[in-house]
C-alpha cells in the first residue's frame, strides 16, 4: 500500500497559533469580556428586567443562529463530501462547538418566560381562546423540556463532529471520516427539525396568535447566511495574522462569497413567501405581525432589511472580483453579520414595544455577554488544536482547490 | 475525368497548424505562443485541459454582462407590463386589492428575470463562440480529424499581425509539434 496518501498534507506548526500570537488572547479577552457583560446586564437589568429578558433573547438568538449556521456547514460538507472548503471546516467547528456554553446562556430565558411569552403568563389560556386552543403545546413545562431536548441533540451532535474532526488530525483514520459521512444526513435532518421548532417555541411564540408554517425557514435561512459570514470573516482576518496563509486563498474565498450570495437570495425567497402569501390572502390574524412592523420606525427597519439584507448585498456579490477580494469579502461578511443582527431585532423586539426600534444600553451589554462568552470558546478551541483539520482525507483537495 | 475542382488556383491559407502528443506540450506550447504575442490563434483538444485557457492568456468572457443586462430588461419587462396591465390597460378590482399591487407583480418579475437571464447566457454563448459554425478551413486537414481522438493542436491565422509563414513554422516546431502544416482557406 502507497504511503502517499497517508502523509501529511500540511505540517501542524504551518497551521497552529504559535506562541505569543495575538490571536491566542481572544480566549480569555472573551471571557472577561462575557463576564463584564454579564456583570453589567444584570445590574442594570433590575431596574428594567422587561427590556432586559427582551435584549438577551435577541443577543441569544443572533449568537445561536451564528452556531447552527456553522453547523449546517460542517454537516452539510460531511455529507456531500466536499472538498474546497475543508480548510475552513475547523473554524466551523469551533463556531458550532459554542453550543453548550450557549444552552447555559439560555437559561435566562427561562427566568423571563412571563415577560417574553404572553402564553407563559398564569390563567393567560383561560381568558384566551385561541391560547387555550394551543395550550397542549405552548406550556411552560413542555416548553423547557423541547428546549432541553434542542440542546441535548445539538450538543451530542457537536460534540460528534468535533471530536471526530480532532480524532482524525491525530490518527487520519478512514473509518472515522466513513462514520461522520454516514451519520452526517440523518444530522443534518436532526438539526433542520430541532431549529424549526426552536424557532417556532423562542421567536415565534413571542406573539403567540400569529403562526407561519415556513417560519423556520426563514429563521434557517438567516442562520446560513449569518455562519457562513463569520466563517468568512474569521477565515479571512486568520489569514490576514498568519496561520491560514500558506493554506486559504482567492479560490477559498470565491466559494465562501458564492454562498454567501447563494443564501441572501434564499433569504430573500423565504422572506419574500411569507410575506407574499400572508399579504395574499389578508386574514387579520396573519397580517397583523406584519402590520405592526410596517409601522412606527419598524416601518424603516423592515424597508432597511429588503434594501440592506437583499437589494445591497446581491448586488455586491454578484460579480466575481467582490467575493475574490479579501478586504471586499469580508466588508461583506460583516455588513451581513449587521444584516442578520437587525433581523433578529426586527423578528423578537416589535413584541415588546410596537411603536418603534427603540436602542436601550441593555442590547449592548446583553451582546458584550453572549457574544464575549461566544468568542471565547471559539479563541479556547483555537488554541488547542491546529486551524485546519491535518489529516481529513479530503484537504489535498481544498488545498489545491480552482473556484471555476 | 479528373474530380471538379481538382486543378483549380490554390486559394488563400487560413494558417498553420501543429499537431502535438500531449496535453503537457501543448500546454507549454500555449504558453510560449502567448508570450510571443500572437493573437489570431487558437488552441483545440479532445477533452477540456484544465488551465489552458490562462496558458492561452485569454481574457474573462464578456458573457456575465450579457447576462446581467437581459436579466434585468426581463425584469423590467416583467413588471412593467403587469403594471401597466393592471393599472392602465385592464383595471380590474382583484380581492379588493389596489390596481398598483407590486407585492403580485414580484414572481412574474423575478421569472421573466430569470428567463431572460437564461436566454442570454445560451444564445449569448453561442454569439459568443460564433456558432453555429458549419465549416471551419481547419477541417481541410487529414491530421485535424485527430482532434476528436488523441492529438492537440495549436492552429494561428495568417491574418494574426505577427505571422510569418517561416518564424512561425519555426516557432511551432521547435516547441516540439511533431507536425506542422499550412492549412488552406
Amino acid at each position: 500500500m502507497s504511503h502517499r496518501h497517508d502523509r501529511l498534507a500540511l505540517l501542524p506548526e504551518q497551521v497552529t497559533l504559535p506562541p505569543g500570537h495575538p490571536w491566542r488572547r481572544l480566549g480569555p479577552i472573551g471571557a472577561a469580556v462575557g463576564a463584564v457583560g454579564i456583570v453589567a446586564s444584570a445590574a442594570l437589568g433590575t431596574s428594567d428586567p422587561e427590556r432586559f429578558f427582551f435584549s438577551w433573547l435577541v443577543s441569544f438568538l443572533f449568537f445561536w443562529s451564528l452556531a447552527l449556521g456553522a453547523f449546517y456547514f460542517v454537516l452539510i460538507h460531511w455529507a456531500m463530501q466536499g472538498g474546497w472548503g475543508v480548510v475552513v471546516r475547523r473554524i466551523a467547528e469551533h463556531v458550532m462547538a459554542t453550543i453548550p456554553v450557549l444552552a447555559l446562556l439560555f437559561v435566562p430565558v427561562l427566568f423571563g418566560m412571563e415577560r417574553l411569552y404572553p402564553w407563559a403568563v398564569p390563567g393567560a389560556a383561560a381568558k384566551d381562546h385561541l391560547l387555550h386552543w394551543k395550550e397542549p403545546f405552548l406550556n411552560v413545562p413542555f416548553f423547557v423540556g423541547r428546549a432541553a431536548i434542542y440542546f441535548a441533540c445539538w450538543s451530542v451532535l457537536a460534540w460528534v463532529w468535533t471530536r471526530g474532526s480532532l480524532s482524525l488530525d491525530a490518527t487520519g483514520s478512514r473509518a472515522t471520516a466513513a462514520r461522520l459521512k454516514r451519520f452526517s444526513g440523518p444530522g443534518v435532518i436532526v438539526l433542520a427539525l430541532t431549529q424549526t421548532f426552536a424557532a417556532f417555541d423562542w421567536i415565534m411564540s413571542l406573539e403567540p396568535h400569529w403562526y407561519s408554517t415556513i417560519f423556520g425557514v426563514y429563521v434557517f435561512a438567516g442562520s446560513l447566511v449569518s455562519g457562513v459570514a463569520l466563517i468568512a470573516l474569521l477565515a479571512v482576518l486568520l489569514e490576514r495574522a498568519g496561520p491560514l496563509s500558506d493554506v486559504f486563498g482567492a479560490e477559498h474565498r470565491h466559494d465562501l462569497g458564492k454562498l454567501l450570495f447563494a443564501f441572501t437570495v434564499f433569504w430573500a425567497y423565504i422572506a419574500f413567501c411569507q410575506f407574499f402569501l400572508i399579504w395574499y390572502a389578508n386574514i387579520p390574524e396573519e397580517t397583523v405581525w406584519y402590520k405592526v412592523r410596517l409601522e412606527g420606525s419598524w416601518k424603516a427597519v423592515s424597508v432597511l432589511l429588503v434594501l440592506g439584507h437583499f437589494v445591497v448585498p446581491f448586488f455586491y456579490f454578484m460579480g466575481r472580483t467582490v467575493k475574490r477580494k479579501a478586504t471586499a469579502l469580508a466588508a461583506g461578511a460583516v455588513w451581513m453579520l449587521l444584516m442578520h443582527f437587525l433581523d433578529i431585532r426586527w423578528l423578537v423586539l416589535p413584541a415588546l414595544h410596537g411603536a418603534g426600534a427603540g436602542f436601550s444600553v441593555l442590547d449592548a451589554t446583553t451582546f458584550l455577554a453572549i457574544g464575549g462568552c461566544f468568542a471565547g470558546v471559539v479563541g479556547w478551541r483555537m488554541r488547542r488544536c491546529a486551524l485546519v483539520p491535518l489529516r481529513d482525507p479530503r484537504l489535498p483537495e481544498s488545498l489545491s482547490y480552482e473556484s471555476a | 475525368m479528373p474530380p471538379l475542382g481538382h486543378d483549380l488556383p490554390e486559394g488563400p491559407t487560413f494558417g498553420v497548424l501543429a499537431e502535438f502528443a500531449t496535453p503537457g506540450e501543448l500546454f507549454r506550447a500555449c504558453e510560449r505562443v502567448r508570450d510571443a504575442g500572437y493573437t489570431l490563434w487558437d488552441a483545440h483538444t479532445p477533452f477540456p485541459v484544465h488551465g489552458l485557457d490562462r496558458a492561452m492568456g485569454m481574457k474573462r468572457s464578456v458573457l456575465p454582462w450579457i447576462v446581467l443586462a437581459m436579466g434585468l430588461t426581463g425584469a423590467a419587462a416583467g413588471f412593467a407590463l403587469q403594471t401597466w396591465v393592471h393599472s392602465l390597460g385592464y383595471p380590474l378590482v382583484i380581492s379588493g386589492k389596489p390596481f398598483f399591487s407590486w407585492p403580485a407583480y414580484v414572481p412574474v418579475t423575478f421569472e421573466l428575470g430569470v428567463l431572460f437571464g437564461a436566454l442570454g447566457a445560451v444564445f449569448g454563448m453561442l454569439a459568443l463562440n460564433q456558432l453555429p459554425m458549419h465549416y471551419h478551413p481547419l477541417f481541410h486537414s487529414a491530421r485535424f480529424e485527430k482532434v476528436t481522438d488523441d492529438s492537440f493542436f495549436v492552429s494561428i491565422e495568417v491574418r494574426d499581425p505577427r505571422f510569418d509563414a517561416t518564424a512561425t513554422r519555426r516557432l511551432l516546431e521547435d516547441l516540439g509539434a511533431r507536425h506542422v502544416e499550412m492549412v488552406k482557406s
